[in-house]
Parts: structure tokens; C-alpha cells; sequence
């Protein structure tokens, strides 16, 4: 059990260094890639990074990403050795993220709790094949000795477990030198009981006998051992003092190296004896000090995080000081506008209040700004599916990334993500044509996709646009007819509205299905998706010159800017950013049609209106329009006139849902939750996309 | 050691629960509900109505800063609606983490019924009861005992009628 305690907070480390690190070698690969070609800082770094991964997850005891991890890196020790010049970069490319997949997928069964089972031997394999190839091309050797080495890794990577490293030879070997090596680690380094670790199992396939000091790495404590005394080294093997030399000096954070031959004569039994009273020594250390250990641990990890000056915090504690935030402007509210203080003169009061008022807001906005974060991440996510798919449909596609340090809240990132996948993977599919294709009608070869990101008032406008052959207008509304998608009578129906039928649901003009696309659920899913964040998405193309696509996503959900209005008792609040105008409507304006539809002039353009009162039944004594005012909003081009009892005033609103009973019972169209006003009543929040709705049905 | 105390104090807690249930009064009748769903009980506060809401939801309340919405067990029950006067009150339940205010004449008091004097309601009528888990006896006064699962879950089912 207290095993179980201690290896947690080690675990999560290992997750999330692990996919640090992966995902920083995925975009190394990819920026690479284009060059068709590795250089050399790129092979060292995925060297380094396959290293340390290799070691941190055979300590973790996950043997399959290890054994995985081992192989791959023996490609790039290749590499890195021996600049083989005629590389198959993609091939290379290829085996290498289809590795970077795996243990993709090993860490979130990891992190989900499951048991990390996945096999990688077929992988293995094809990289253990490609890398006899580079051996032999770029490498003159014998043909024993590769094959030696493809049999010592076939047989070793299945069969490593977790301490015990096998060295099964074809031939029996005399392992002439006998070695100390002592290494030191620097010393902020962090887990070193890991990083020795990782220096035997180097050392695994050179050496044969071996023995350390101390013994258990498995251990924390083993860390502070090594932190001050070294980690030492017994190991007979049949290498050079500089062979063994160099792959120990390549170890990470190394600070000291000592190696030194000892006598082939000597027997290992001393050293057996001398590890045991190093051992006693050592087993000391941590009996005494095993409290402070954890706390130096502790300790380490915490300054390692601060130099980066960057913390990693839940995002359920996030929402929660948002919501208690949210609170406090609510409570803010409620003392500051106390009908009770109403006709006093408070000076006093007044300056503090004011105070108060100036300090929630700024509360209010480093919380969100907190939040916030840049669509870097997501943009760059892009890249490999922009890669994976013109592999396999043989198109040249560039992606071009502008203003992806857009910051957008952490929530809404999380739905746009999938969305955005699928968009890009369409415009790849069905937009740019074939290289062969596009050198007949005068294009480059290839294709270009421009993601891009800018803020656009209280939205954020992510822009997809590609120069592809546009969406074919006949094909389009041939489709729509023959699925009965058509509500527009045809003689009347804008480009624009016929490009915008690709999103509704059932809808596919790509004849055969492909891997990617095609199967008609993906446009209205991202659909749904984007209005699940209260987005919205818009299509315009040019026939032969491409499509753009165009995501409108709010900043934030939780808090928004609202107006609030008054009809009857009830208190209605419409978001600031869709509203227009508003006015008291002359009685000569208003138009009332022969179905009794009213509508209203302004400045020569006629606009329905929406009484508020008939259309939610509320009892209301202002039924004249000279009396109330009409609140003029707009969502996705339309516009609607409101017609409410009156203003109460504008205020920054904590969006609230409403109670999973009342959504239970029934979807209200128009409602987009609700909010608590300054004197403590509900108002309802309007939405107002809903409204158009209601407004076509009803 | 604590972990066991702190088990055992619960079990306490619901021991001391069971067979206790809060009686409200409809009209002439009275019912009660098992005490460990009831949170709170408040006075009448001002609603905020919901739209195109059947009938005995009434709207939502503002509980300090949670939402909670109410429903007029008069209403539900296909009762005449009553004015609501200084009598009337809340009952703040919770059912399966589902929050809800239930609208009462009045609350009269906590009483023990045991389970042997809780009979099974007659089955003579197929619709009238089926809100009711039981009939107590307490001396010579009879309530009703509500099951207040189903006074949630009834309704989902009622509104896949409706559509």
C-alpha cells in the first residue's frame, strides 16, 4: 500500500514527461521531414529524448514501450554514429511515428488505470529490419556481425524484464576487461535512482556481468544515494576502455565520470563483499533519512518546475476558483447595489465600494486570463494529420499556420480540436485536387491550407481556407434535392446558402467513402461540436480557386457581458456582443402583415419583431410598443427585433445552466441558461441563434 | 483506526435516519417523506418562471448562489391550485444528486414510523397511487409515504407520451 502511495505521484510525472517529450519529438519529425532529411541536432535530440523515455518507462516497469523505445533509439544511435547519407527519411518517418502512436496510446491506457498491454513486437521487428538495412548499407561490417546484432536484440527485447537484462550471444564470448565506473549526476537533475537506471540498461547490451551500488534502484531513496555518493559501476565486458568511455559519457545531466580497469584477475566475489559493506553503508542512509528523502524529492521536483517558471494545475481546480469568482461578483453586486442603502449618501462607502469593485474585476479578468490558452497546441496538431493524409492519398499539401498564439479558454480548445481535424481533413480529400491535376489548371503542385486565428471582438474567428477546386454548386444542390434538404425554393437560394447546406446532416458529395471522409456524419458532427461552444460556422468558396471556411468561437463561456432586460417580473439577459441597437419604436414604423406578423422600418429596412411576453407567456402590462423598447440583435446575419418592457442595464453576468430536472423535462428553444442578477434573482440568458429558430417554427 | 470510527458514525447517521420521515400536509391529507432526501426546508421565495414548462413546475429559486428548481406537489398530484400564503414552504430535496424544491401547504413535524406499521397501499385504483411507496399508521391519523424516486422519474416517462 505505501508502495502504491509512493509510485503515484511518480507515475503521473512519468505521464506527463513522457508525453511532453513525445509530442516534442513528433514535431521534430514533422518539421524535419520537410527537408527530407534529418539533421544532426534533430538525430541527437530524438536520441536523447527515445532515451529517456526508454529508461523512465522500463523503471515504471512498462516493458512493451521500453523494448519499443530501445529499438527505435538503436535506429537513431545509427544514425547518429555513423551519418549514413541514403536514408529512406520517410520510411524512416513512417515507422517512427507509428512508434510515437503506440506509446501514445500505451500512456493513456496508463493513465486511464488500464493494464499497458499493447504489443509492439511487429514494430519492433520492421525497425530492427530497417536498421539492419542502414547498418549494412552505410556500414562495412561483416554480415556475422549484423546478424549478431539483429539476433542479440531479437532475442534480448522480448525477454528483458524489469532488472534482470538478458545477454543471450549465438557464440560464447570471453569477457576480457573488468571495469568500476562511478558516475555523478548534476545536481538538479531529479530522479537519479531513474537516470541510473537508464545507464544500465545502456551499458546492457556490452557488458555481461554487472553489478551497482546501491543495489535497488527501484527504490526513492536509492536517488539520494546516488545524489551524494555516486552511482557506481562493476562490469566485465569484452569492449575497450573507450568504447565503454564514450557510451557512459553519453549519459544525461552527467556531471563526473571515473572509469577504471580492474585487474581481470580479480575475482568478483570481492566485489560482491565490498558491495555488501557499501550496501550496510548505504542502507543507513535512507533508514535514517527516509522522511527527509521524500521531502527532498519533494522538493526537487517543485524547483525543477519553478525554473520553467511554469506550473502544471488541474483544470478542475481552475473551474473551481472560477466559480468561486463568479460568486464573488455576484456577492460584489449584492452588497454594493444593498437596497437598503438606497437614498443614503455614503461617501465612504461609495470610495470603498468603489474600491472593491475595481479589485473584483481585476480578479475577475487574471482568473479568465489564467484560462486562456494559445491554439498553439491544437494548431500544430494539424501538421501530422496534413502529413498522414497526403501519404495516403499521394496529394502535396503545405500547411501554413498564422496567429496561433490566439489564447482561447481552455474549455473551448478541448471542442475545437476534433472539429478542426476534420475540417482540414475534408478540405485534403475533397478540396485540393491531385498534384497531376493542378499543373493543368496552372496551379503550383501543391496544394496550401492556411489556418488561421484572429480575434475578432468577444470571438475568435479561425479561418480555413484552402486553394483547392472549390465546392461544385451543381453537385451540391443535385444533392440536397435528391435528399429533400432543400427548404428554399431553388429559384431563390444565394451561393451562400447552398454552400452552407454541406452542413447539414446526411450530407457527403464525395461518391466513394474514403478512410478519412465521406461518410456524410462528419460536417454536421463538427457542426454540433462548434455549437456545443456556442460557435458558429460559415462556408464561402470560388469555383475553381478554393474554399474558406470560417469558425466563430467565443472567448469564454463562463462569463459573459449582458444586458438585462425586464418583462413582466421576469429578467431576461441577451449577450452584449449581439446586440445592435436599441430604441423606442414609433408606432408609424410598425408593419403588421396579413398573418399577423409584425415587423418594423429602420432606416429603410424592414426586421421582425419578437414579442418576448407572447412568445414566453409572460404577463406583462407594456403590450403597446410606444411603451417598451425594442432591443435590435443580429446572430450569423439575421437580424431580429426584441420587444421588451425595458432596459435595466448592462452588467457582466456569470453564465449558470440551467438544473439538469428542468433540461430533463424539456429543452427550452432560446434559453441559454441563467444568471444570478445583483439583488439575488434568476435572470434567464438568451439565445439567441435558438430565438431564430423559434422564430421559423413559430 | 478513524477510518472504522468514521464508518461506524455513518452507519449511526443513517440508523438514526431510518424509518423518520417528514409529514407535509395537501388539503385534508397528509404525507411523508423519508427525512435522509429532505436537505432543507425554506420559506416561499420569489420565483423566476421558466417557459414552456408543464404546469407544476414552477420555476427556479436562487438557494445561496444554486439554482434549484421547484415543483408544486399540488400541481403534480392534479390537485386545484391553492393561493400560496405565509404557510406555504419549500421542501428541498435530493434525490440522486438531483436537487429539487417541492411546494407544500404546510410542514407539520418529523415523526418514527416503524416498518410494521407501514402497510402496502390498496391496489384498487391503477392511477391514483402510484406515487405512493406506503401508508403509515401513526395512532389513529394515516399518511402517506411518498416515493420520491418516482416522483422524478414518473414524469420522463409521462413526457415520452406527450411527444
Amino acid at each position: 500500500m505505501t508502495d502504491q502511495y509512493h509510485n503515484e505521484p511518480m507515475l503521473e510525472l512519468f505521464i506527463f514527461e513522457s508525453m511532453q517529450l513525445i509530442e516534442q519529438m513528433e514535431q521534430l519529425i514533422i518539421a524535419n521531414e520537410k527537408f527530407e532529411s534529418y539533421d544532426s541536432d534533430a538525430i541527437n535530440e530524438i536520441f536523447r529524448i527515445m532515451h529517456t523515455i526508454k529508461g523512465s518507462s522500463a523503471m515504471m516497469l512498462f516493458n512493451n514501450i521500453s523494448t519499443l523505445a530501445h529499438s527505435m533509439e538503436d535506429v537513431f544511435f545509427v544514425l547518429r554514429e555513423d551519418k549514413p547519407q541514403n536514408i529512406d527519411s520517410s520510411q524512416l518517418s513512417d515507422l517512427v511515428l507509428e512508434g510515437i502512436d503506440f506509446i501514445k496510446v500505451e500512456i493513456a491506457k496508463i493513465r486511464n488505470g488500464d493494464e499497458a498491454e499493447g504489443d509492439a513486437a511487429a514494430l519492433i521487428e520492421s525497425l530492427r529490419i530497417f536498421h539492419a538495412t542502414i547498418k549494412a548499407q552505410n556500414y562495412t561490417v561483416s554480415d556475422q556481425e549484423i546478424k549478431d546484432t539483429a539476433t542479440s536484440q531479437g532475442n534480448s527485447a522480448p525477454k528483458k524484464q524489469q532488472y534482470y537484462i538478458s545477454k543471450v550471444r549465438t557464440e560464447p564470448q570471453s569477457y576480457s576487461n573488468s571495469f568500476q565506473a562511478t558516475l555523478y549526476f548534476e545536481e538538479d537533475c531529479g530522479m537519479e535512482n531513474l537516470r541510473a537506471f537508464g545507464v544500465v540498461n545502456d551499458l546492457g547490451d556490452l557488458v555481461k556481468e554487472y553489478y551497482h551500488i546501491p543495489e535497488d534502484l527501484d527504490h526513492e531513496d536509492s536517488a539520494e544515494v546516488i545524489q551524494e555518493q555516486g552511482f557506481t559501476l562493476f562490469f566485465k565486458t569484452d569492449r575497450s576502455l573507450e568504447e565503454i568511455h564514450r557510451t557512459l559519457s553519453q549519459t544525461i545531466y552527467l556531471k563526473d565520470l571515473q572509469l577504471t580497469q580492474v585487474k581481470n584477475s580479480e575475482p568478483f566475489d570481492d566485489l560482491h563483499e565490498e558491495r555488501k559493506i557499501l550496501l550496510n553503508d548505504s542502507a543507513k542512509i535512507p533508514a535514517s533519512s527516509s522522511r527527509e528523502g521524500i521531502t527532498n524529492d519533494q522538493k526537487e521536483s517543485y524547483s525543477s518546475a519553478s525554473q520553467q517558471s511554469i506550473i502544471s494545475v488541474s483544470v478542475a481546480k481552475l473551474d473551481q476558483l472560477m466559480d468561486l469568482v463568479g460568486e464573488m461578483v455576484i456577492a460584489e453586486a449584492m452588497v454594493t447595489q444593498n437596497p437598503d442603502l438606497k437614498g443614503l449618501e455614503l461617501n465612504n462607502f461609495e470610495k470603498a465600494a468603489r474600491q472593491l469593485r475595481k479589485i473584483t474585476s481585476e480578479l475577475q479578468d487574471t482568473v479568465m486570463s489564467v484560462r486562456m490558452v494559445p491554439l498553439t497546441g491544437t494548431f500544430q496538431k494539424m501538421n501530422r494529420t496534413v502529413r498522414d493524409m497526403c501519404k495516403k492519398l499521394n496529394k502535396d499539401v503545405r500547411l501554413e499556420l498564422i496567429g496561433q498564439e490566439t489564447e482561447v479558454d481552455k474549455n473551448i480548445i478541448e471542442h475545437i480540436s476534433d472539429p478542426l481535424m476534420h475540417l482540414i481533413r475534408n478540405s485534403i480529400d475533397h478540396g485540393i485536387e491531385m498534384p497531376s491535376d493542378r499543373e493543368m489548371k496552372g496551379k503550383p503542385r501543391w496544394g496550401t491550407i492556411i489556418l488561421e486565428a484572429k480575434n475578432a471582438g468577444g470571438d475568435v474567428l479561425i479561418i480555413i481556407r484552402d486553394d483547392g477546386g472549390g465546392f461544385n454548386k451543381a453537385k451540391i444542390m443535385s444533392k440536397a434535392r435528391e435528399k429533400g434538404l432543400l427548404q428554399v425554393p431553388e429559384d431563390e437560394i444565394t451561393d451562400k446558402e447552398i454552400y452552407n447546406l454541406v452542413f447539414l446532416p446526411g450530407f457527403s458529395t464525395n461518391e466513394t467513402v474514403t478512410e478519412f471522409s465521406g461518410r456524410g456524419v462528419g460536417m454536421d458532427v463538427v457542426v454540433k461540436n462548434i455549437e456545443a461552444v456556442g460557435g458558429a460556422i460559415t462556408a464561402d468558396s470560388v469555383p475553381g480557386k478554393g474554399t474558406t471556411l470560417t469558425l466563430k468561437i467565443p472567448l469564454t463561456l463562463a462569463i459573459i457581458d449582458g444586458m438585462n432586460i425586464k418583462v413582466g417580473d421576469s429578467r431576461y439577459t441577451i449577450p452584449t456582443t449581439a446586440i445592435k441597437e436599441s430604441f423606442r419604436p414609433k408606432t408609424t414604423d410598425i408593419i403588421v402583415d396579413p398573418d399577423d406578423n409584425e415587423m418594423i422600418m429602420v432606416r429603410g429596412q424592414c426586421f421582425p419583431i419578437l414579442r418576448l411576453h407572447r412568445r414566453y407567456h409572460v404577463n406583462t402590462l407594456v403590450t403597446n410598443f410606444a411603451d417598451g423598447i425594442i432591443i435590435m440583435v443580429e446572430q450569423d446575419d439575421q437580424t431580429l427585433c426584441i420587444f421588451a418592457d425595458e432596459l435595466i442595464g448592462q452588467q457582466q453576468v456569470v453564465v449558470k445552466s440551467l438544473p439538469a430536472y428542468i433540461k430533463h423535462t424539456k429543452k427550452v428553444t432560446g434559453l441559454a441558461g441563467c444568471t444570478l442578477l445583483g439583488d439575488g434573482s434568476i435572470s434567464l440568458i438568451l439565445d439567441i441563434a435558438g430565438l431564430f429558430t423559434v422564430k421559423k417554427t413559430g | 483506526m478513524s477510518e472504522n470510527e468514521a464508518v461506524d458514525s455513518e452507519d449511526q447517521v443513517e440508523d438514526t435516519q431510518k424509518g423518520k420521515f417528514l409529514t407535509f400536509c395537501l388539503g385534508n391529507e397528509f404525507y411523508g417523506i423519508e427525512i435522509k432526501y429532505v436537505t432543507e426546508i425554506i420559506g416561499l421565495q420569489p420565483i423566476t418562471e421558466i417557459p414552456e414548462m408543464p404546469e407544476y413546475i414552477k420555476g427556479i429559486i436562487n438557494l445561496r448562489g444554486k439554482i434549484i428548481p421547484l415543483m408544486d406537489v399540488r400541481l403534480r398530484f392534479r390537485k386545484p391550485f391553492r393561493e400560496y400564503n405565509d404557510r406555504t414552504c419549500i421542501v428541498v430535496i435530493d434525490i440522486r444528486e438531483i436537487p429539487i424544491g417541492l411546494i407544500v401547504d404546510s410542514v407539520s413535524e418529523v415523526i418514527s414510523i416503524s416498518d410494521e406499521e407501514i402497510v402496502s397501499p390498496p391496489s384498487l385504483n391503477k392511477e391514483g397511487n402510484k406515487y405512493i411507496r406506503g401508508i403509515g399508521k401513526v395512532g389513529n391519523d394515516v399518511k402517506l409515504l411518498l416515493d420520491s424516486g418516482k416522483l422524478l422519474t414518473d414524469l420522463e416517462i409521462e413526457n415520452l407520451e406527450n411527444i
